[in-house]
């Protein structure tokens, strides 16, 4: 077998970039440098010139207009600026935003940072296969409720909210919706005006384009949204995001957008029979188990926890040759394991015991007969090593051990 | 982060993997750690009753690649103490041999614990006071 090692399954972490993106990009680093800003000579004009054709790229994946398109420095950036946007924005109206509890860090710790200063949040559980409960959302919203924020597409376990019941809640009660698309856009098809979204974020290295450069998606009809912006400065992007534009990232992004809209579908469902082989075949090991819902999930992606191993322990064993996630965090200071496994009610032991699978565009089958087999025998060969699996084969209930808890 | 080669040997080849018969009164066998920590070490000694030397030494860990390393390098090192050296086996000492990084340090206490566990066993089936506790935590 012609296999090359090590072989990349973190894609949900980020993709590499496609040869086709970098070869867009390159002639706007040496020799069309201009600055989009410039509007007085030619060298600008020219920079001018790419960014609106990549907002046009942009804007066409996701069914916008290309002056809905905000280029920003990732969804990191567009997270912020969208959720700290309306809040300001909108302080007028009200002060609450409704997230939940698996969202990626940058709109969690953006709502922790409002309500220091005077929002109200509420972070929805989610039901054990990680969608959100669509009567707790509509429940929780009040007079005060200006916000929405739900993710698109789970990045550790690739759940697929109910965007479109979600937005048609928020557009009953006169809320906002905004979602974190970064996992979902380029991969499943996302329509901001089918899906009712009023503000979403992506980013451009997800999806197989360059790294510190994203798009914040702002609607402009029906209603029209604005946000505060965050940084300010020349007053670029419609006032919404100051800072000289990154012409080569913004080229990049286009370009990636771009190819997306032309292969997602073939890529797509190329991927989802990946993953289902990977998948299944690792279901085979005695106790393992998928995190998360797996019919509304993201094509790319799933998450298994192999009971009675312990993530890091069992990453080392291939780690060498492949590249993977875990819930696990033994490494980490707080050695807590991942909070979105958590928020699916799982426990701890199960949490530690997670790989998360990421295929991308450049996922071969090989790669994954390969995987298949060394996660296989590293589970095996750790559970000879393991006391909690000599006590779950001789019928001991680890659950009445009265364990001694750091 | 880059495992140290002692401890990826470890790991590839560990020494002492296995289980000793806990009804015998000359083992002792000490369980630590959590599943919900992300670590569960079982560290057993047998011990030759006539010379008070460890005769043999097995675990079984539930961790990461320190945690195991750490188990396995305990084990080697427990073969051929008596039970009273086998106490003065300190962290600190598998850190510096297996030179782990500063966030692996909880998996080498978790070893010493793990001996001292096993010994107070040990102790406690032969009709001896159990140790004080010397807990790290």
């Amino acid at each position: 077998m012609d296999l090359k090692l090590p072989i990349y399954l973190d894609n949900n972490a980020t993709t590499p970039m496609d040869p086709r993106v970098l070869e867009a990009m390159m002639p706007y680093f040496v020799e069309k440098f201009g600055n989009a800003a410039s509007r007085n000579h030619a060298f600008g004009w020219v920079a001018e010139e790419a960014v609106d054709y990549a907002r046009e790229q942009v804007a066409k994946l996701i069914n916008a207009d290309p002056k809905e398109i905000i280029f920003t420095s990732g969804a990191t950036e567009g997270d912020n600026l969208g959720i700290k946007g309306v809040f300001e924005m909108y302080a007028s109206k009200g002060n609450h935003i409704i997230t939940c509890t698996t969202e990626h860090k940058a709109v969690l710790d953006t709502c922790h940072h409002l309500e220091k200063l005077g929002a109200n949040v509420t972070y929805l559980p989610v039901q054990s296969d990680g969608l959100v409960d669509l009567g707790q959302l509509e429940a929780a919203i009040t007079d005060k409720t200006i916000l929405i924020a739900i993710m698109y597409g789970n990045n550790e376990v690739g759940v697929i909210q109910p965007v479109r019941e979600i937005s048609a809640i928020a557009r009953k009660h006169g809320v906002l919706f905004f979602t974190d698309a970064t996992q979902a856009v380029g991969k499943i098809p996302v329509d901001v005006l089918a899906d009712g979204i009023d503000l979403m974020t992506f980013s451009g290295h997800k999806i197989y384009g360059p790294k510190g450069v994203g798009a914040l998606y702002v609607r402009r009809k029906n209603p029209r949204v604005k946000v505060t912006a965050q940084m300010d400065g020349g007053g670029h992007e419609r006032g919404m995001r100051s800072g000289t534009l990154n012409v080569p990232g913004i080229v990049g992004l286009g370009k990636a957008c771009e190819l997306c809209m032309h292969e997602m579908e073939a890529e797509g469902k190329r991927l989802s029979v990946l993953r289902d082989k990977l998948e299944n075949a690792l279901l085979q090991i005695e106790e393992a188990y998928v995190n998360g819902n797996r019919e509304h999930r993201l094509p790319h992606t799933c998450n298994i926890s192999f009971k009675y191993v312990e993530g890091e322990g069992l990453m080392m064993g291939f780690n060498k040759n492949i590249a993977l996630s875990s819930g696990s965090a033994c490494t980490s200071a707080s050695l807590e394991p991942s909070y979105v496994l958590k928020a699916l009610g799982l426990g701890d032991d199960l949490a530690h015991s997670s790989l998360r699978f990421g295929l991308g565009r450049f996922t071969t089958e090989d790669q994954i007969d390969y995987t298949v087999k060394a996660i296989t025998d590293t589970v095996n060969k750790l559970r000879e090593m393991s006391p909690l699996w000599e006590m779950y084969k001789e019928g001991i209930d680890l659950d009445s051990i009265a364990w001694a808890h750091h | 982060m880059a495992y140290s080669e002692k401890v990826i040997d470890h790991y590839n080849n560990p020494k002492n993997v296995g289980t000793l018969d806990k009804a015998k009164t000359n083992v002792g066998t000490g369980l630590v750690g959590a599943p919900e920590c992300g670590d569960v070490m079982r560290l057993q000694i047998e011990v030759d009753e006539e010379s008070g030397i460890i005769s043999d030494a097995k675990f079984k860990t539930f961790g990461c690649g320190s945690a195991i390393a750490s188990s396995s390098l305990a084990t080697e090192w427990l073969k051929g103490k008596t039970v009273d050296q086998a106490l003065a086996i300190d962290n600190m000492d598998i850190v510096e041999e297996l030179n782990l990084p500063p966030v692996k340090i909880h998996c080498s206490v978790l070893a010493e614990d793990a001996i001292k566990a096993a010994i107070n066993d040990y102790r406690v089936k032969n009709g001896l006071p159990e140790l004080e506790a010397t807990s790290h935590h």
